[in-house]
């Protein structure tokens, strides 16, 4: 069944199953593997995308309940890392193993399109459904401030 | 059927009974390739143009990356030390994967042993390189050598005012003898200007935009992808199964069948629904309809392991060290601790589920592989295709973590398995969430029965440690052979905490249940019992828990590694002492603190390194909070300081999951738990502020992607103690048991 969406600011129509996760059209139908799998079930949050500006669990969205929405992946937030969160990401040398950072900044930039300047309790609600076993969660919020403070324009935080 | 022949041959370079090499680092699993590594690998050093540097004419340098990257940093750490010999400008630098070749690199990555195997190798290697361009360069301008200087990635001809970069010498200075490298000179430490210095992580860019390549990520034309239903027990196998509703599933493309193999690689078997993406694979899997063989182990349970654990503790067990009497010690302490610890199966959880890549041509096969072990994986792609080693090529891929579980080569060899049936099409073998959490390695379940006594001064008397496990060493030895307590003591078999009197015993406990190593291996466990009882000793002696350690450890001195005494470094007493020293001063130990916060401490040597940690937890409706951790580490010269602090910040979040969350539990011979909603991860929202305090050694560096973990769940146990009167002798920690 041909379904057409916005991805990463292009029209884009695959022919799949109806109910087949948006997850697995990303990473196996268009081989744009920066959007992980790491559950299966929306536990995890490694294939955190944007739907219409919304974070959302790409591994339990239908691609049928996609069509004619906007999506963004990792692939479609800069197109040379110069996102300010991605700028962040790196200067406050976060990843370890990385798997799971595409969808920890999928949800940072969520969280700060709605909260400029969130405070840890805001980054406490809007993170805790992106696991990361390497432990970087104290690199996590402090880029999120940092991405806070560049994109409000304040002079570079020690934070 | 698809049939593997023998992969079971295998060979302990190293057991885990080494505190410098918990994991085992040398596998060989063909009879001939076992024959031909029986000279226990000596490599003789390669030319480093050939191994380890590539320059280009046009200057451009590439450092080759003989281990694995899962997330340590050694990446970075690495070529760090290329660098350094090299005179190179760091920024300028690439790195890229060594190709699979056993003959050259020591691919294993694991035990915490990288930068401390490859520091000298590689300063080695980077000078040898940068005397033949010195010497490249003498003769070019036909002048002595003495008065050409390596810099900024060229040589300089001072009184000349000439300049040659590598580029242009490297034709010459390739061609030319190799140094010794065992007299080759290398650079005075007070010059470094990388090592030592806070290095941002090499691929952090592609790790931030979604472009860097994992296992799972590969993408070779005409991919096609298979999920494999395995039998829920472990030792069970297929008995029969029909695909037919199988194979009407859209975009499944075959169902087949694989054989177990026993041992060495420790395969299941099972049936493969290969399919034209993840998603139709899985959907096929949903509707096979199966007949399992359940196997010997169908009746084990966490609740039987439990009774076989205190039937063991009942009697003696194995003794393993026996210094004095510590019997008569412990009859006449004035002051005696009797205490049971138990501690559960872990699961690794990477967040990239296993899964490996392969295609088996008629002429050769290649592999893409988030492996530990390339060389394993090799050796078994080669012995399933029956093709020679030299003609399968194996990329290792960046790993979505590591911590031990993939040292094993299960996913690969199955999907080797799997390969021979998709003719010369490339194949990958996916697990989904609930494969990985029910068919890992897991960290082994054990049961401490401590004893011990303080005399009328206070001091320790006695240190009596019974353990019964289900030891990894007797995953690859039933017999017996490798000493199944050898896995399972390390540190916790000569501790610093001085006492003559001083008794270890073992008894193995059977089960069906696959045991490897988790991040910081037998220490996660021995950490945990050492620090906690030395604790409960110390209250037991009234005294601070800070100065008793500091009392119980005494003089200056070196302390020998019981299990690995030729090769294991000793405990240093002077090192132990000054972080937990270092840890207390950054804490402010015996300050005050806010209202219902307390303090526990702990520190442990593992893989050659010295820890120690100060936590600060609070406890409220059978709920503990983590407010702080404040570490020290000693982990020999500090190479890239910013990925010590690094790994120790992601071990403390390790270290947090297995004291709070993880607990994997058996019935009916299977795993209970199989995602996150039933084995809990730590999330941000319970994550500490970690204060990382590096100390700047110049000793040989040690391992530290572990060391970090072992000393977590005592501190905070220990700070519960403090605070409450409780005494946590069980993990994870129980709400009943905070009552």
């Amino acid at each position: 069944m041909a379904i057409t969406f916005t991805l990463n600011g292009k029209a884009q129509t695959v022919d799949v199953s109806p109910e087949m996760p948006l997850l697995w059209v990303l990473r196996d139908t268009l081989n744009m593997t920066g959007t992980k799998f790491g559950c299966g079930m929306a536990l995890c949050g490694a294939c955190t995308v944007h739907i219409n500006g919304e974070p959302a669990r790409s591994c339990s969205t239908p691609v049928s309940s996609v069509a004619g929405k906007k999506i963004t992946t990792i692939e479609g937030l800069s197109a040379d890392g110069t996102h300010p969160v991605q700028v962040a990401w790196m200067a406050e040398d976060v990843p370890q193993c990385g798997y799971c950072q595409s969808g920890q900044i999928m949800s940072a930039v969520a969280l700060l399109s709605k909260k400029s300047n969130p405070t840890d309790a805001d980054i406490d609600d809007a993170m805790s459904g992106n696991i990361c076993r390497c432990g970087t969660y104290q690199r996590i919020r402090k880029a999120i401030h940092r991405a806070a403070t560049m994109q409000t324009g304040k002079a570079t935080s020690a934070a | 059927m698809t049939t593997a022949s023998v992969l079971n041959r295998r060979d302990f370079l190293k057991t885990g009974a080494s505190a410098g090499a918990a994991l085992v680092i040398g596998f060989h699993l063909s009879p001939s390739a076992f024959a031909a590594s029986a000279a226990d690998q000596e490599k003789k050093p390669a030319n480093p143009f050939t191994a380890w540097v590539r320059i280009t004419p046009d200057n451009q340098v590439t450092l080759i990356l003989g281990k694995s990257e899962m997330g340590q940093g050694i990446m970075t750490a690495l070529p760090m030390i290329l660098a350094e010999e090299l005179y190179l400008d760091w920024k300028q630098v690439r790195i890229e994967q060594a190709p699979t070749n056993p003959a050259i690199y020591e691919h294993g990555t694991g035990g915490s042993g990288s930068v401390a195997g490859s520091w000298t190798p590689l300063r080695q290697a980077g000078a040898a390189a940068r005397e033949m361009l010195i010497t490249a360069a003498a003769q070019h301008w036909n002048v002595n050598r003495d008065t050409c200087k390596p810099t900024d990635g060229g040589v300089l001809h001072g009184a000349r005012k000439q300049f040659l970069t590598y580029g242009e010498l490297v034709d010459d200075a390739a061609k030319l003898p190799v140094p010794d490298f065992n007299t080759v000179p290398l650079k005075n430490s007070n010059d470094f200007t990388i090592v030592g210095h806070d290095q941002k992580r090499f691929e952090a860019r592609a790790k931030s935009t979604g472009t860097a390549k994992f296992g799972i990520d590969s993408r070779p034309d005409g991919l096609v992808y298979a999920v494999i239903a395995r039998c829920p027990v472990f030792g069970g196998k297929l008995a029969k199964f029909d695909a037919t509703k199988a194979k009407t599933v859209p975009g499944v493309r075959d169902v087949i069948s694989i054989d177990p193999v026993a041992a060495g690689a420790f395969t299941t078997g099972g049936v493969v629904v290969i399919a034209d993406n993840s998603w139709a694979a899985m959907q096929g899997r949903k509707v096979l309809d199966i007949t399992w063989d359940e196997g010997p182990h169908a009746s084990e349970s966490s609740a039987s392991l439990r009774k076989q654990f205190v039937e063991n503790a009942s009697k003696p067990g194995k003794v393993f060290r026996n210094d004095g009497d510590a019997d008569s010690a412990l009859a006449t302490g004035a002051k005696k601790v009797d205490i049971v610890y138990e501690i559960p199966f872990a699961a690794h959880a990477c967040m990239e589920p296993m899964n490996c890549t392969v295609r088996i041509g008629p002429n050769g096969a290649e592999a893409w592989v988030p492996t530990q072990a390339p060389q394993w994986a090799q050796d078994i792609i080669a012995e399933v295709s029956k093709l020679p080693k030299e003609s399968v090529v194996v990329h290792t891929t960046l790993m979505g973590g590591g911590f031990g579980r993939r040292y094993q080569a299960d996913f690969v060899l199955e999907a080797a398995q799997v390969a021979k049936a998709t003719g010369n099409k490339p194949v990958m073998v996916l697990w989904t969430r609930e494969d990985d959490m029910q068919h890992d390695f897991y960290r082994p379940a054990s049961y401490h029965h401590m004893q011990g006594a303080v005399d009328a001064q206070g001091n320790l008397a006695a240190w009596k440690h019974f353990q019964t496990s289900t030891s990894i060493a007797a995953v690859w030895d039933k017999d017996g052979a490798e000493k199944p307590e050898a896995s399972e003591f390390a540190t916790a078999a000569f501790i610093p905490y001085q006492t003559k009197n001083y008794r270890i015993e073992y008894t193995l406990a059977k089960s069906g249940v696959p045991r490897a190593w988790w991040r910081s291996v037998e220490h996660s466990s021995s950490g945990f019992v050492v620090e906690s009882f030395i604790d409960e000793l110390a209250a037991a002696a009234g005294a601070d828990p800070l100065e008793f350690r500091l009392r119980a450890i005494g003089d200056d001195r070196k302390i020998p590694d019981f299990t690995n005494p030729k090769e294991g470094k000793p405990l240093d007493t002077a090192r132990q002492k000054a972080v937990l020293k270092l840890a207390a001063e950054k804490a402010g130990w015996g300050k005050p603190l806010p209202a219902g916060v307390y303090r526990g401490i702990a520190g442990y040597f593992s893989f050659e390194s010295y820890t120690a940690g100060v936590a600060e937890v609070s406890v409220k409706d059978g709920q503990v909070k983590v407010h702080r951790i404040v570490y020290a580490v000693d982990c020999g010269r500090p190479v890239n300081p910013n990925g010590i602090v690094a790994q120790v910040e992601g071990a403390a979040i390790y270290g947090v999951s297995a004291f709070m969350k993880d607990a994997i539990t058996i019935d009916r011979g299977r795993v209970e738990q199989s995602n996150f909603n039933n084995y809990q991860m730590p999330r941000i929202n319970e994550t500490p502020k970690i204060e990382v305090h590096v100390v700047n050694s110049t000793e040989e560096p040690t391992g530290i992607g572990e060391p970090g973990l072992p000393v977590i769940a005592p501190a905070v146990c220990n700070a519960i103690f403090a605070g409450t009167g409780k005494r946590i002798r069980r993990l994870p920690i129980r709400a009943e048991d905070l009552a």
